[in-house]
């Protein structure tokens, strides 16, 4: 700690670090507890809210439809699902409060001022399970931020934690520079009887994938905010807390190749890999592209793709397929010839060609259905295509680049079912509450499951919040 | 559904070109890709029936957004983003671009351009032609005339030259409306037949201003805090405007079937309706112009061509000098007041092709495509 000058220094009773949908839920618990609260969120306020701005619906448990959610998604069968998708690798005590406690969350959100709507065009498979925000997750955030600035939360924007103060487990004060990113940052100190670390995880921080993905890192785009670089998380660490979730792994999924570096979230995405063939840069497939529905398998092509040469992948479709997904916000690359779309895609076209003859000439079935698993597969080809293998011979020809994005990551803080900290020694935190991504990894180890993390960041945010506020009333 | 490809056309996010419809088709990509905001109105379910947006598309679609404001403070690519997302601006000022396109007759196309000084000239124009006319055709002394005995109007102005001059006017201005609404209609593409059903749920959009409540939060205009004021602003508005329509028709059939002459009494419908619409258009146009002020610069057509602005003090004006003659006719300000007010009434007729007026009937249009279109979609 440098010596703050007393006149930057501020008090709370509860100190959160970042403004998303955690923290803000967090915030708004407390604030209506009664005590005081403020947020250091690092973002400008422009950019608040973490990568809550890039999500759209959160998943609740529920036990019959309400007119917006089309039918009952019962809490036995969300716990199927996470356990499907972790493959196990979950807390259960924490899994099961979070989505029992996940039933409550549509009516909680609405008080908030959130409001809902029905899942529409492209996302009607989730209609059923997931509560989609009417107007998208920066529409929920602008609504939580409202209300928690109606009750009296003080917000400090483009502000950074720089340092802890955490004796034995236990926060006594932080420093924060605002106006970081300026010539004239400003340093002051806030004290506060309990501190939500809700800061997210640390998949914008380049340098830190590097230390698991190695000089490939450099090549990942990274979906969402550029200000969770997990300064919160490292620090936490350093003082003692307990980790959880796998160092070395994020989440991270094929997206397209000319996405900007930081947020461009869900615009980014293509569907089109199930329809085509994907070569790397030396004009060669790698995967079967038709192993299963994109959205069952988008999250392992991001791996696959870091592990091709450049971290870079080339999606080949033909004018039958060209209207078969949702549209991109990038054109493609388009060709009259596979010579010409591969000149255009800078790899050798000799590769290409090749590489598609073969394909074509494995291509077998006829009964084309993209809504189905159907029949059309390749013979003696490896890697087989094993559906919706259709010769791509009609042209114009098309191409897309896809990049590794990476989502989230899921080291984080263990924590218990109050949302406290534990300590590498196995105590429990005095006052040290986490909720959101940074702690997500306690019930999501691995995989993913569409709207869980918004889920697991409102209610260990409720949680967390009300913690807080009975520790510093007490 | 389209079915031709012309994926060349579909601009990179991050040109910026100064055409206002190469510049929505930009936006709309990224939008088209989004989806986040389907639910907060008409235009983004219209658009994903499009997956290749062309020029007249978004003209459509500009004149189906009702600039509610809440997609700009939900959208995660609103600037500062470098996508640089502004949909309610670009919006706005494609609708003004439209109106210009598509105007009978086509070489007035420039009075929508500094639309504002147009529509203050002319008005002045106007009132000065009123108040010389009645010197030159009857006598200087008819300007501070009195009355609110029958026939008392018609001795500053004879009811012949009012009705004839009113009507023709008013003619014309429908008339060149219609066209430019018609060929507006064209250009956005032919899908057959128009139902009654697309045409009475076009109605029910139109006269509740479903589209105006941002997906039922409210309007945004100077923060994301939402309210109904603009909505409520603008049901005085033209609920105003037809309580006036109202009250000239009755003075029409006061005069030509009962035969009773102006002015009327306090009591008569034509008085009622007029003094009631009379003052929900000088509300409704106040409380317009104040959100309109408050709006950040980030929902406004830009440039400004001052059209909405003209308009609502054309209404305002209208609404005020129509009250005061009522409240003065009996005093020596008669004869000026009725000068002014026919004046601008007269300006409000004529320049009704040529400013904001043609909105309603353009959206109005474009909500009956959307119906109809919903309507196919869903069959």
């Amino acid at each position: 700690m440098t010596d703050a000058e007393p006149e930057n220094l501020s008090r709370f009773h509860v100190l959160v670090a970042g403004g998303g949908n955690a923290g803000l839920c967090a915030a708004i618990t407390a604030a209506r507890s009664g005590v005081s609260v403020c947020v250091v969120e690092a973002a400008p306020r422009a950019w608040r809210g973490g990568n809550t701005r890039h999500t759209r619906n959160m998943r609740v448990a529920h036990e019959e439809g309400n007119g917006i959610l089309t039918g009952p998604y019962p809490v036995d069968e969300y716990m199927d699902d996470l356990m499907r998708v972790t493959d196990g690798q979950t807390n259960l005590e924490l899994a099961e409060l979070t989505i029992n406690a996940s039933q409550e969350l549509w009516d909680f959100l609405a008080e908030q001022g959130v409001h809902y709507q029905p899942s529409l065009g492209g996302t009607l498979s989730l209609g059923r399970t997931n509560a989609f925000f009417l107007g998208g997750g920066r529409s929920m955030l602008n609504a939580l931020y409202r209300t928690a600035e109606s009750l009296g939360v003080t917000f400090f924007y483009d502000t950074k934690v720089v340092s802890l103060d955490i004796e034995n487990g236990f926060f006594e004060s932080c420093e924060v520079v605002s106006q970081w990113q300026s010539d004239q940052p400003e340093t002051r100190k806030l004290e506060a009887r309990a501190f939500i670390a809700a800061a997210g995880g640390f998949e914008a921080n380049i340098e830190w994938l590097k230390e698991a993905w190695g000089p490939a890192a450099e090549n990942f785009l990274i979906r969402g905010t550029p200000y969770n670089r997990g300064a919160v998380l490292k620090q936490l660490l350093n003082a003692g807390v307990a980790s959880v979730g796998d160092a070395k792994q994020c989440h991270a999924v094929a997206i397209d190749g000319r996405a900007p570096k930081f947020d461009g979230g869900i615009v980014t995405r293509l569907d089109c890999v199930p329809f085509g063939v994907v070569l790397n840069a030396n004009g060669q497939r790698f995967y079967d592209e038709g192993e299963d529905f994109w959205p069952k398998r988008y999250a392992i092509w991001g791996r696959l793709i870091a592990a091709q040469p450049d971290q870079v992948g080339h999606v080949i479709i033909d004018s039958k397929s060209i209207e078969l997904f949702m549209p991109s916000v990038f054109p493609p690359l388009q060709a009259d010839s596979l010579e010409q779309l591969a000149v255009e895609m800078g790899i050798d076209s000799t590769a290409v060609s090749q590489t598609v003859n073969q394909f074509n000439q494995a291509c077998r079935g006829s009964n084309f259905d993209h809504t189905v698993h159907d029949d059309c597969h390749t013979e003696a080809l490896e890697p087989p295509k094993s559906h919706w293998a259709r010769p791509i011979d009609t042209p114009p020809y098309y191409a897309y680049t896809l990049r590794p994005g990476i989502t989230f990551t899921y080291l984080g803080v263990k924590v218990d079912k109050d949302a406290r900290m534990i300590m590498h020694n196995g105590s429990t935190s005095g006052n040290l509450f986490a909720a959101g991504e940074i702690m997500a990894g306690n019930v999501l180890g691995q995989g993913y499951l569409a709207g869980i993390g918004m889920t697991i960041g409102s209610v260990f945010g409720r949680i967390a919040g009300s913690t807080a506020a009975a520790i510093v009333r007490n | 559904m389209k079915t031709s490809i012309p994926i060349k056309e579909i601009s990179v996010p991050k040109a910026a070109p100064s055409n206002a419809q190469s510049e929505a088709v930009r936006q709309m990509g990224v939008c088209n890709a989004c989806r986040y905001c389907e639910g907060l109105c008409a235009v983004f379910p219209a658009m994903e029936l499009r997956r290749q947006l062309t020029g007249p598309d978004v003209d459509y679609l500009a004149n189906l957004c009702h600039s509610c404001g809440a997609c700009h403070f939900d959208c995660q690519y609103a600037q500062p983003h470098e996508f640089a997302i502004e949909i309610p601006a670009v919006m706005a000022n494609l609708r003004e671009e439209t109106y210009a396109r598509h105007v009978w007759p086509g070489a007035l196309a420039p009075v929508f351009e500094r639309n504002g000084i147009w529509i203050a000239s002319i008005t002045a124009i106007s009132v000065a032609l009123f108040l010389v006319g009645f010197i030159v055709f009857t006598d200087a002394s008819v300007l501070f005339a009195s009355g609110s005995e029958e026939g008392a109007f018609y001795r500053v102005m004879p009811h012949n030259a009012m009705a004839g001059l009113f009507g023709a006017v008013f003619l014309y201005s429908i008339v060149a409306i219609c066209l430019g609404v018609r060929s507006f209609w064209h250009s956005t593409g032919s899908q057959g037949s128009v139902s009654w059903r697309s045409l009475w749920q076009a109605s029910k959009n139109a006269a509740t201003l479903r589209y105006l409540d941002g997906g039922g939060m409210g309007c945004m205009h100077e923060s994301e805090e939402p309210s109904n004021r603009k909505r409520i602003a603008h049901h005085f508005t033209f609920y105003g405007f037809l309580l006036c329509l109202a009250s000239t028709t009755s003075g029409t059939l006061m005069h030509y079937v009962f035969g009773v002459q102006a002015p009327y009494p306090w009591w008569s419908p034509t008085v009622v309706l007029g003094t009631i619409g009379g003052i929900g258009l000088i509300i409704g146009p106040v409380g317009l112009l104040r959100v309109k002020r408050e709006q950040i610069d980030a929902l406004k057509a830009k440039p400004s061509r001052g059209m909405d602005v003209a308009f609502l003090y054309m209404l305002i004006a209208t609404s005020v000098t129509g009250l005061l003659l009522l409240v003065l006719r009996a005093t020596p300000a008669m004869g000026l007041l009725l000068a002014v007010h026919l004046g601008v009434v007269f300006a409000l007729f004529i320049s009704m092709p040529y400013g904001k007026f043609v909105h309603g009937l353009y959206r109005y249009a474009a909500l009956m495509r959307h119906a109809h279109e919903q309507a196919q979609h869903k069959a």
